[in-house]
């Protein structure tokens, strides 16, 4: 702190020492316990998936160079089918999400008695745990005593086989993620809703644009950046869906996502290959695979909403 | 907005008159039945899970599904603790979750502190390395994670989900911006005249001023590692589980007592809900000043 004068006091030195070092002491447990816990196994991911290794195996690892790149993308239909469910989960999560979390962000943004029973309300699905609402969805979603197929059959459908099917499956597993999503992007845009200023809509109603168009041509384009930062963490979340087609049949087919794999994730591949077959080389490839992935298709959803209008 | 003006009939082009203005600012009843019923839906699996666990186990396959809570809860609570090592698994999730809170808040309050108020060589770039890190997906290192704990003999322990989650990037970073605003320069030069050092001032000073900061931090920390599934699912046993992977495990046995599933769901429920009525006004604000990511 003060310039160096010859003869220092050891209170003093120890006192530059202090100012000196202890920022970096400070910050230190972070990177430590970060550096080998989070960032080493990321980059040796890169390394396993080289490797033929598997815990099953006596032999141990070996390296094949990009054996199993080449096995996962030209000789494995396994691979490919988990990829095209998790691009269908995708969208079908993704898109509701968004424009759902829209509508109830509007409604919200009224003038409301008991708002914060609302908006506390909204948030309640997301701080439930995956684990207990895929057990309970998957209940409501039985095929025999569901109470989704009782509802359906008042309507004449019912004793859907919500498992069986790939459209069934899928739409029953995207449900539950926008249930639990929903109001959690629902408060983000209403935070942003409530900066714009209201000089704007009593500008609108003056030139007698209804409630809908108001929304359209003013909510809808301010809320740009937020609508962007949605739908990127919505879809880096939804690529890696896991938990949810794990639970949705739990049981012995619960690594292959159902019985014929009609809604295994890529995310559930990777942890088919990894835990319940030991194959690590190959689980690290598709790990490195699907974040490639996730990569490209946050880029499209990113470009995608970048496009939404602004006057 | 211009063209919605000149293309509407001259009768919609008169200024509005007081009343209309009125209808506008007042929330219809239409808003309030929709709102309601969102909210139905958002409480409705969990209710329903709290149904079930409170009806005898031939309820779960009963036409119509019965609808409202019976007299068995404490009978299938007993039964869970009896018939499996649910016991165990909320003990452990306990552990777990308040190790990694106390110390995500702990080692976030000290860097985060660092960064604001300290200078140091490598500051900035450090800085932008905890903010990047915190874009990237964890479960891609699942693999190699697991090689390590395997090595070092923490595979099936609870040290080998604790210590992976005793730091987040996203804590640094809070705690960092919460720090720049709240904490003035002047209260830490202060102290410094007075001859503390820098470990004083961080637990006189710094420490207490973070207090609300760090208690939405712990909020959201205890919640997430309470509901954490993959890494705990993939490194731990059976035999020695926390509630959520106790609850697949319940989930994927072979002759599934629905009940008693959906009774430990809604005991492994219950801790975050208790958190949830006691702060969800922080949570709801946490959320919507984008604190908090999924």
């Amino acid at each position: 702190m003060t310039a160096p004068v010859p003869k220092l006091s050891f209170a003093d030195r120890r006192a530059n020492w202090d100012v000196k070092l202890s920022p970096f002491g400070f910050i230190s447990p972070y990177f430590l316990i970060f550096g080998v816990f989070g960032l080493f196994p990321l980059l040796y991911t890169a390394f396993v998936s080289l490797q033929k290794r598997n815990l099953l195996d006596a032999e141990g690892a070996k390296f094949i160079g990009l054996e199993n790149y080449r096995q996962l993308l030209f000789h494995d239909p396994y691979f490919w089918n988990a990829m095209g469910n998790t691009v269908s989960l995708w969208l079908l999560t993704t898109i509701p999400q968004i424009l759902f979390a829209l509508g109830i962000a509007h409604l919200l943004n009224r003038r409301l008695r008991g708002r914060t029973l609302f908006r506390t309300g909204m948030i309640l699905p997301n701080i439930t745990s995956v684990a207990a609402v895929t057990i309970i969805f998957a209940q409501l979603f039985g095929r025999d005593f569901g109470l989704v197929n009782w509802v359906l059959s008042w309507f004449g459908a019912g004793h859907v086989d919500w498992q069986a099917g790939t459209a069934s499956s899928h739409a029953a597993i995207a449900s539950m993620v926008v249930w639990r999503w929903t109001g959690y992007h629902a408060l983000i845009f209403l935070a942003s809703m409530q900066a714009i200023p209201s000089s704007l809509y009593e500008a609108a109603t003056l030139d007698g644009a209804k409630g809908h168009q108001q929304f359209l041509r003013i909510t809808v384009p301010l809320l740009r950046p937020q609508i962007i930062f949605s739908t990127v963490i919505a879809t880096t979340g939804n690529m890696r869906l896991l938990a949810e087609p794990l639970l949705f049949n739990p049981g012995t087919a619960a690594a292959t996502g159902g019985s014929d794999r009609q809604f295994q994730t890529a995310a559930l591949y990777l942890y088919e290959q990894g835990f319940s077959k030991y194959d690590f080389g190959y689980s690290s490839a598709v790990a490195l695979l699907l974040a490639i992935a996730t990569m490209l298709v946050a880029g499209v959803a990113y470009l995608v909403t970048r496009r939404i209008q602004t006057d | 907005m211009s063209t919605v003006l000149t293309s509407a009939p001259p009768a919609a082009a008169r200024p509005p008159s007081r009343t209309r203005r009125f209808t506008q600012r007042v929330t219809s009843p239409w808003t309030y039945a929709a709102l309601i019923a969102i909210l139905a839906g958002s409480a409705f699996p969990v209710y329903w899970s709290f149904v079930v666990s409170s009806q005898t186990p031939d309820a779960v396959g009963s036409v119509p599904p019965v609808l409202v809570p019976g007299g068995h809860l404490f009978e299938n609570i007993a039964r869970v603790f009896d018939e499996t090592n649910f016991g165990l698994a909320l003990a452990n999730s306990v552990i777990v979750s308040g190790t990694i809170t106390l110390s995500v808040v702990l080692f976030s309050t000290l860097a985060g502190f660092a960064f604001a108020k300290m200078r140091f060589r490598g500051r900035t770039l450090l800085l932008l390395l905890v903010v990047a890190t915190q874009a990237i997906p964890t479960e891609l290192g699942v693999v190699p994670l697991y090689i390590m704990m395997a090595d070092f003999g923490w595979a099936g322990q609870l040290q080998a989900v604790i210590v992976p989650g005793l730091v987040t990037a996203f804590g640094v970073f809070f705690m960092r911006q919460y720090f720049e605003r709240a904490l003035p320069l002047e209260l830490l030069e202060a102290g410094r005249m007075d001859g503390c050092g820098s470990l004083r001032l961080f637990w006189h000073v710094a420490l207490p001023t973070a207090r609300p900061a760090a208690a939405v931090l712990g909020l959201f920390t205890f919640m997430q590692a309470w509901n954490d599934f993959f890494w705990p699912l993939v490194v731990l046993v059976p035999e020695n589980p926390t509630v959520q992977t106790a609850l697949s495990t319940l989930a994927s046995g072979y002759t599934t007592d629905y009940t008693l599933v959906l009774t430990a769901a809604t005991l492994g429920t219950i801790p975050v809900l208790v958190v949830f009525l006691l702060f969800g006004r922080q949570i709801v604000g946490g959320i919507m000043q984008g604190a908090l990511k999924g």
